[in-house]
Parts: C-alpha cells; sequence; structure tokens
C-alpha cells in the first residue's frame, strides 16, 4: 500500500516531498529531528543525522523512511463520503423499560425536528445517530443506513463521518485561535492533501460566514476559548456548513445561542441532506417536515407538519420577528410598547 | 489469558475506560493497576467486581517498576483464571510506554488536555495499537476531529476510538477489537516496544543534595546559550 510513496521517499529530495506534501513537515516536527538538508533524499539527509539522537527516540536512520512512507499513506487516504439516501431508526426501550414501538425512516432532503421536555430524551436519540448505535447504548436502539444493517467494520469505519454534528456544547477548549482552528480542521479534513490555496479559501469562507452569523464580529486573530457563546455557535455553524460534506446533519438546540438560528439553520440544511433538528422552538419545529415527539427517553410519537401548521407559519414568524425587535430594543436602550 | 497494555496521563480516564471496556466483554477480566504514590482506583474497581492488583513504586522509577513487575502480574492472572488481564499504567514519565511487542497496547488521552498533548506525550502514544480518546462529548465534533487529527499525525497505524467513560458510549467497539488481542501465558524473552529512560546515578539512591559535587554516575548536562 506504501510502494508509490516508498519509491517516492527513495528518488525526490526533502524539498521537493514537503513541497508536494506539505503534511510530511509535520512528521519531521513529531519526531523532533534537527535540520535535515533539503537538497537530498530523506536516506541521504538522515546519514548526518546523530545516531545518539535519532535512538533517544527509539528510531533508527532505516526505519524513519518506512515510517514516513506510513504517514503519509495515512495522511493522505482519500476521504470518500458516503451518499445516503435515508436512514431508519428502530425503537428500543425507553427509560421506565417499556418498548419503543417505532420504526422512523428519515429520506434525503427531508428536515425532522425532535421536541419534547427537557431531560426527556431528545440529545439521546441524536448521540444514537451519531454513533450508529446497533443496539448498545442505553436505548437498545439500532440505526439503519439505506434499509440495510450495518456489519461492525463499516460502522466503525463510518463513524463520525456521515454525520456532522452541532451539539450543545458551546464552548472551545483548544489554545488556538479562529485562523489556526479552522486551518488544522481544514487540513485534517482534507487529508492533507489541499493545495495551501485550496485550505486558505475554506477558512476564509467560514470565517466570514461565522461573522455574518455572529452578533458581535470578531477576527481571525481571537483565541477561540475567548470568544463568546454566539460567537462560538457561529464558528461551530460555519464549520459545521463548510467543512463537512456529511450526508446526515445534526443539531441540537440552536436557539439557545445569539445567532441567527434561522440563517443557520437554511445554511445547515442545504443540499440533499438529512437533518434532524432538536429544538424547543415552535418555529423551528413546525418548519421541519416532521416533528418526533419525545417523552420519558422514548420517541412518543411521530407528525407530519400538517397543512394548517404549514399555513400558520407565517403568522408564527411574524410573531419571532416581533420577539426579535423587542430584544434589539431592549440592547439599544429603547422604550418597549407592544 | 488475552492481555491488555493501558497507558495515559493522569486524569485522562483509564480507569473508567477499563471498567466499561470490562462490562462489554463480559468475561473475566482482572485489572493490575501500577501507579506512584497514591490510588483510588481500588475501590471503584471493587465495587464494579473486577479483581484488582495495586503496585506502588514508590521512590523507584515507576518505568522500570512496571517492566520488573508486570511479569508477575501474568502470573497472577493465570492463577486467578482471568479471561482478560489488563495492566493499567498512570504516572509514567511523558518519555515512556509500558507497551510490549506482542500484546495490545491502548493509550488514553482526553481531548480536553491540549492539542499538542499526541505530541508531548511521546512513545506510550506514538507505539500504541488503538488510541482512545475520552471526554469527547464536552467539545464539538469541530474539536474533536482537530484532536483526532493530531493522534493520527503521531500514530497514523493506531485505531482510533472516542470512548464515553460517563455513558460508556463507544465502549462497544473497543471490546470487539480489544477481543482480537493475543493469548499471552508469560512475558518471557518478550521485548518492550520503547526503552526506559536510563538513570544511574546518585539522585537514584536517595541524594537530595544540589550541586556538582553530589553527581555521580550516569547523568547529561544540558548545554545553555552564552
Amino acid at each position: 500500500m506504501n510502494t508509490s510513496f516508498d519509491l517516492i521517499i527513495d528518488s525526490w529530495t526533502l524539498e521537493e516531498l514537503t513541497e508536494a506534501y506539505p503534511v510530511a513537515r509535520d512528521f519531521f516536527l513529531n519526531l523532533n529531528l534537527p535540520p535535515l538538508n533539503p537538497g537530498r533524499t530523506l536516506a541521504d539527509a538522515l546519514l548526518a543525522a546523530d545516531d545518539a539522537w535519532l535512538a533517544e527516540f527509539g528510531l533508527t536512520c532505516h526505519e524513519i523512511p518506512a515510517q514516513l512512507a506510513a504517514f503519509l499513506s495515512a495522511m493522505t487516504a482519500p476521504e470518500t463520503i458516503r451518499e445516503i439516501a435515508s436512514i431508519t431508526i428502530i425503537g428500543g426501550r425507553n427509560k421506565l423499560g417499556e418498548p419503543e414501538d417505532v420504526e422512523l425512516r428519515v429520506e434525503a432532503g427531508t428536515v425532522v425536528s425532535v421536541v419534547g421536555p427537557t431531560g426527556s430524551g431528545k440529545s439521546r436519540l441524536l448521540g444514537d445517530i451519531e454513533c450508529l448505535a446497533q443496539g448498545d447504548t442505553p436505548t437498545k436502539r439500532r440505526v439503519i443506513l439505506d434499509g440495510k444493517a450495518l456489519c461492525e467494520d463499516e460502522r466503525f469505519s463510518l463513524e463520525g463521518k456521515i454525520v456532522a454534528q452541532l451539539s450543545q456544547n458551546m464552548n472551545f477548549v483548544m489554545d488556538l485561535t479562529v485562523a489556526e482552528f479552522l486551518e488544522m480542521h481544514a487540513r485534517s479534513r482534507a487529508a492533507g492533501q489541499a493545495p495551501a490555496g485550496k485550505t486558505e479559501q475554506v477558512v476564509q469562507t467560514c470565517f466570514s460566514c461565522a461573522n455574518d452569523l455572529a452578533g458581535e464580529k470578531f477576527s481571525l486573530d481571537t483565541k477561540v476559548t475567548l470568544l463568546s457563546g454566539g460567537q462560538s455557535r457561529a464558528l461551530m455553524v460555519a464549520d459545521c456548513a463548510y467543512m463537512s460534506s456529511s450526508p446526515i446533519v445534526l443539531i441540537d438546540e440552536i436557539e439557545n445561542a445569539g445567532v441567527d438560528r434561522r440563517a443557520a439553520i437554511t445554511l445547515l440544511a442545504r443540499k440533499e441532506k438529512i437533518v434532524l433538528i432538536s429544538t424547543h422552538d415552535p418555529l423551528l419545529a413546525l418548519s421541519a417536515d416532521k416533528r418526533v415527539i419525545i417523552k420519558n427517553g422514548g420517541i412518543f410519537k411521530v407528525l407530519e407538519t400538517s397543512p394548517e401548521e404549514k399555513a400558520s407559519l407565517a403568522e408564527i414568524g411574524k410573531m419571532d420577528d416581533m420577539i426579535a425587535r423587542i430584544r434589539r430594543d431592549l440592547r439599544h436602550g429603547e422604550r418597549i410598547k407592544v | 489469558m488475552k492481555m491488555l497494555t493501558v497507558a495515559g496521563p493522569p486524569s485522562s480516564g483509564k480507569t473508567s475506560v477499563i471498567l466499561r471496556l470490562a462490562e462489554c466483554l463480559e468475561q473475566r477480566t482482572g485489572v493490575i493497576k501500577f501507579d506512584c504514590l497514591t490510588s483510588f482506583d481500588k475501590s471503584r474497581y471493587d465495587e464494579a467486581g473486577v479483581p484488582v492488583q495495586i503496585g506502588f513504586s514508590g521512590k523507584f522509577c515507576p518505568d522500570h517498576f512496571f517492566v520488573n513487575n508486570v511479569e508477575g502480574g501474568v502470573a497472577w492472572g493465570l492463577r486467578r483464571g482471568l479471561d482478560f488481564l489488563v495492566t493499567e499504567s498512570a504516572g509514567l514519565c511523558n518519555r515512556c510506554s509500558p507497551h510490549i511487542t506482542g500484546v495490545t497496547g491502548i493509550c488514553v488521552v482526553d481531548c480536553l488536555s491540549g492539542v499538542h498533548t499526541p505530541r508531548k506525550i511521546g512513545p506510550m502514544l506514538k507505539l500504541a495499537d488503538i488510541v482512545v480518546i475520552t471526554k469527547g462529548d464536552i467539545v464539538s465534533q469541530a474539536e474533536r476531529e482537530v484532536f483526532a487529527w493530531g493522534v493520527r499525525q503521531v500514530n497514523a497505524k493506531s485505531q482510533v476510538f472516542f470512548v464515553n467513560g460517563v455513558t460508556g458510549q463507544g465502549a462497544f467497539m473497543l471490546a470487539k477489537k480489544a477481543s482480537a488481542a493475543r493469548d499471552v501465558d508469560s512475558l518471557s524473552d518478550t521485548r518492550l516496544r520503547f526503552t526506559v529512560p536510563a538513570a544511574a546515578c546518585s539522585y537514584c539512591t536517595g541524594e537530595t543534595r544540589i550541586g556538582e559535587n553530589y553527581q555521580m554516575g550516569m547523568m547529561r548536562k544540558m548545554e545553555y546559550d552564552l
């Protein structure tokens, strides 16, 4: 599998190598190698390296080229996105241990809202989909893709790849600036192959989109840990929308933060995706094609959005706009009169 | 008896992951916990009904202590009739790794620990067969992916699993993978995947005074700038 990289590493100079595969620089950084002559091949350059130094890292100069080949082959493996036409959630048991007698099928291009009291198990349903549960989570639910059960290998290889998730976690913990964070994420997604220009482009798109969504503006140099709740959320929405092409999108309670939630949903539900939104927001709940009602940790009902409900949306939208206006006026020190 | 070596920085969630793993394995699993000074994990294993032995390295280098005692641990596991023996080592220095050739090695890291942690913890991660990332539920998917990418950069060959130590999510897949571990009857003549740090100097024998006069044996001096 590494044969082509073995050949490249054998014959190319380090300069040519890092030019073609910028991710190779990370390999050398991780080994803490002393500077190598860029004009030579790896094997030649390593001849000049101190064996004692290499030994500290448990390496010999013969192993390094093979390790680099393995590294490049893993880092540049193309990320293939599987198309998904439908998912089916087969009920398990609710918190009371009663059977959850449901088989919910969601087709691509459908938006489903998930409603229910706080703590009823909305996030759990999204969690089951995220990990492609096969009866091994507390709910004992099973998730089936395109009508077929998943074998374990498929599940493992798909986990984390077909689902883009926007969770309730609004805070960042990494000590990185917005630019560094987006760049690292873009590189991790692009499997090291993307030319530098493409990465920059994705970073810029995410950044300006996040700034459009957020109430207050932030810069590329801002540490992600210093972003406000609304800014973090906006950045996560933009990241979710532009970094990943996952066919399933899970959104957990987007209204809880200071972002333009309708714009965010429109952005995330683009294209033929399967979208599930856990929400307490009437407008979002009724904008969906159907809604799942959760009670006691289980799916209690599944309702199609009725024509009357759809007709009511305009009216509810007006109320929502009114609340938004009142909120804005309050923030700007205006007097309120309705 | 199958065997796993589990290593990871302090408080990364090793014990929780092992307990979740033991639940999923549904086989007789025992643990040897290697620690330095104190350990509060015995009661957690006892509560879960997992037989455990605790070893404190005390004044000895924890890595050397591990190597000197791991073979006895295998004998203990066999005497106890275990199907699975797990060694858990905390307090290893970041230069070290308890992984043994022919024994499935697991490294547990938590994704709250900083984006550069995978690079810092060295051979215990680099030479692991399986890397388990914990506390992923606390951060966004984007951060999880960036962290996992950092792990893959250091160890491209490993399989990476996200395990939630609180709910157990992910432990099932880990158990499937761990079940493929090889049978071990003895560690005699097997090898560590990485050397333990060397030292045979005055400080190894209890010297505490600082100064050239007290420094004897094998040691390394830094070269400082002017």
